[in-house]
């Protein structure tokens, strides 16, 4: 029986039995992605809506540009209650050519941005009317920016997170059990290569770390959360493995130094807890003042995080990849070669 | 016994640690199919003898040959022959003992028929689907000392295989260490229990302070001791007076239950007590390991 295959399967297994693992590979995070997905879910979601009534073009025109939201009323008296009561910023009163803006001034903003988007189509209509060619023009398109719906930036950071944390803890908690337990020393006395018991290991966090990114994705995706993916989304799989073994790295790194499993595993918070929320597990780290955003390049985390959201919901290609895969192969010879040096057999 | 067919040769290996030095000049070759113990107190070195002779540490200075190769540094080729038994919770995280039996046997390229096999020599049979810390210490031991064997070695290696087990455990655990030796294993085992040794080494080291004070078969080394002989019996068949007496008898003594004769002629003394008719409750102690050990040292021995 082939060693790589069976050490394979036996710390599948035991990863697999372990209800605490399990717990914190899977559950745990996905208990931030629905929490903060559900009560992130309306940020900005919103467009304003406002009372109508009565139809024009110029109605017409505000209803085809979905720049407000319109509630149609059959008289004023009604439409204008609403606003009396609160429940909208404004309503709209078309009489003909006359249009009458009744607006509570409780919210100003609301109402200035209300009043500036139906004086900028009376505008157009009016001019439209002469005949006249305009003499500035100026043409809108939209654009998918930095700003994601909650969800979006979400799902990528929280599967980096996650991935992070599967891998550090996996490959930390192991080294220092088998350490502990003398299992390494039994691997030593037994004519089989470090690199197939390394390797073995490695295949399993990798392969929960594609396990994670199909229940991640999948759950946010549902409509309740409503993640929508980009195009080249499969570009995450290769980031998803360079992760896993660049954090694999780490937890080895972690492994020779603690002596128990406690330690071990306080050492992976350390570690990972300060990396996951300034690289931008939980928000994005460009609303982060400057200096923290640059202080966050230093976290290999912070990279994946940049590359997941590029390819899973921004729509960019595989170019989008280079720069995080190159950081993250980086990291893992940097770290992997030192852990190598300080690793220890024997407590 | 020539070198050649020794399963083990060791030669004057020491190794220290600071000021302490572990092992002190020890040297001991053990043959094939011999079942060699070493034992002592804690501290007296026995474990990293073992360690040095099995290849896990580097000797200061000194010579380790195993079937006529070198362990240090790790020796690939060597590691399929040896097996080397370690502590009770040397195993793969939330696996059955069957499924540790195959993991151990993959390292080694041994087909997963053989679990079953070494499953029942332990005695484990009917526990192949348990995960290992379900398992009792005593039986834990065994499945450890089944995953030293499962790659059939030719040597094996036991660091106090019994340590921390009750009586009966430690008893099931003496029927498995004599069914493998009857394989035709060489067995090199530590142990703490003089009365064990005893029982199942052809010969013994006994180390303290990291060396070795005495080697030879148990018998050998009891004999030389020149100790009285302790018979015992019911209190009340024989006066003291009377039994001071008798041919042989350095002395009697008498407490509530019984009365103990020493001798160093135990046949006339028991003849004489046959033909008397004085034999209820007749126990003979002879010395043990424990009285070489009290001799060799100076000191009481506590494991």
């Amino acid at each position: 029986m082939n060693a790589f295959k069976t050490l394979s399967v036996a710390m599948l297994k035991g990863f697999l039995r372990d209800k605490v693992t399990l717990f914190f590979t899977f559950l745990f995070p996905l208990m931030f992605l629905v929490i903060f997905g559900l009560i992130l879910r309306d940020v900005g979601a919103d467009k304003t809506r406002i009372a109508v009534v009565g139809d024009g073009p110029i109605v017409s025109a505000l209803r085809d540009s979905g720049a407000l939201e319109l509630e149609p009323y059959n008289d004023e008296s009604s439409a204008v209650q609403k606003v009396k009561d609160g429940d909208l910023p404004a309503a709209l009163i078309v009489r003909g050519q006359q249009l009458d803006v009744r607006f509570a001034q409780s919210d100003q903003v609301k109402s200035a941005t209300v009043l500036g988007i139906i004086n900028g189509f009376v505008d157009k209509a009016n001019l439209a009317a002469t005949g006249q060619p305009p003499t500035f023009t100026f043409a809108a398109e939209k654009v998918e920016d930095a700003s994601l719906k909650p969800i979006q930036y979400l799902t990528p950071g929280i599967l980096s997170w996650g991935v992070a944390v599967s891998a550090v803890f996996g490959s930390a908690l192991t080294l220092v059990s088998w350490r502990r337990k003398q299992v390494l020393r039994r691997i030593r006395l037994a004519p089989v290569s470090t690199g197939s018991v390394l390797s073995s290991r490695i295949l399993v966090s990798a392969g929960v770390a594609l396990v994670q990114g199909v229940t991640f994705i999948g759950i946010a995706s549902l409509p309740v959360f409503g993640l929508k993916l980009s195009g080249q989304w499969w570009l995450a799989i290769p980031l998803l493995l360079l992760g896993t073994v660049a954090f694999f790295a780490l937890g080895m790194l972690v492994g020779a130094f603690a002596k128990t499993e406690e330690a071990a595993s306080a050492a992976a918070n350390i570690v990972v807890l300060p990396m996951a929320f300034l690289s931008g597990t939980f928000f994005p780290v460009d609303q982060a003042p400057a200096w923290l955003q640059t202080v966050s390049k230093i976290f290999p985390l912070r990279h994946m995080n940049d590359g997941m959201l590029d390819v899973l919901v921004r729509g960019k290609g595989i170019e989008a990849l280079a720069m995080p895969a190159a950081i993250l192969v980086g990291f893992s010879l940097v770290v992997g070669f030192v852990a190598s040096r300080v690793f220890k057999w024997e407590e | 016994m020539t070198e050649e067919r020794s399963a083990v040769v060791v030669r004057d290996i020491r190794k220290s640690y600071g000021e302490l030095k572990a092992v002190d000049g020890v040297s001991f070759t053990v043959a094939e199919g011999e079942f060699f113990g070493i034992l002592g107190p804690n501290g007296a070195g026995k474990t990293t003898t073992l360690e040095i002779v099995e290849g896990l540490r580097k000797p200061d200075s000194g010579e380790v040959r195993l079937l006529g190769e070198s362990p240090w540094p790790r020796n690939v080729k060597l590691l399929p022959r040896i097996g080397v038994q370690l502590q009770a919770t040397s195993f793969f995280d939330k696996l059955t003992a069957k499924e540790q039996l195959q993991t151990f046997g993959s390292l080694y390229g041994v087909s997963h028929g053989t679990a079953a096999d070494m499953l029942e020599l332990v005695g484990l049979a009917d526990k192949a689907n348990e995960q290992e810390n379900k398992l009792s210490g005593g039986q834990r031991q065994r499945l450890s000392i089944a995953c030293a064997l499962v790659h059939d070695p030719d040597i094996v290696f036991l660091d106090e295989p019994t340590a921390a087990l009750d009586p009966q455990a430690r008893r099931n655990l003496w029927d498995v260490l004599r069914a493998i030796q009857e394989r035709g294993k060489t067995i090199v085992y530590t142990t703490h229990y003089l009365d064990e040794a005893e029982i199942l080494c052809d010969r013994v080291a006994i180390m303290d302070t990291g060396r070795i004070l005495a080697l030879d078969p148990p018998a050998v080394l009891v004999r030389g001791l020149d100790a009285p002989t302790h018979v015992t019996l019911q209190k009340g068949v024989l006066s003291v007076v009377d039994a001071s007496a008798l041919e042989g008898v350095d002395e009697a003594h008498e407490d509530e239950v019984s009365l103990t004769l020493s001798t160093r002629r135990p046949a006339p003394v028991l003849s004489a007590l046959a033909e008397r008719g004085a034999l209820d409750g007749l126990q003979v102690r002879t010395a043990t390991l424990e009285d070489v050990f009290l001799n060799l040292t100076g000191r009481e021995y506590r494991a």
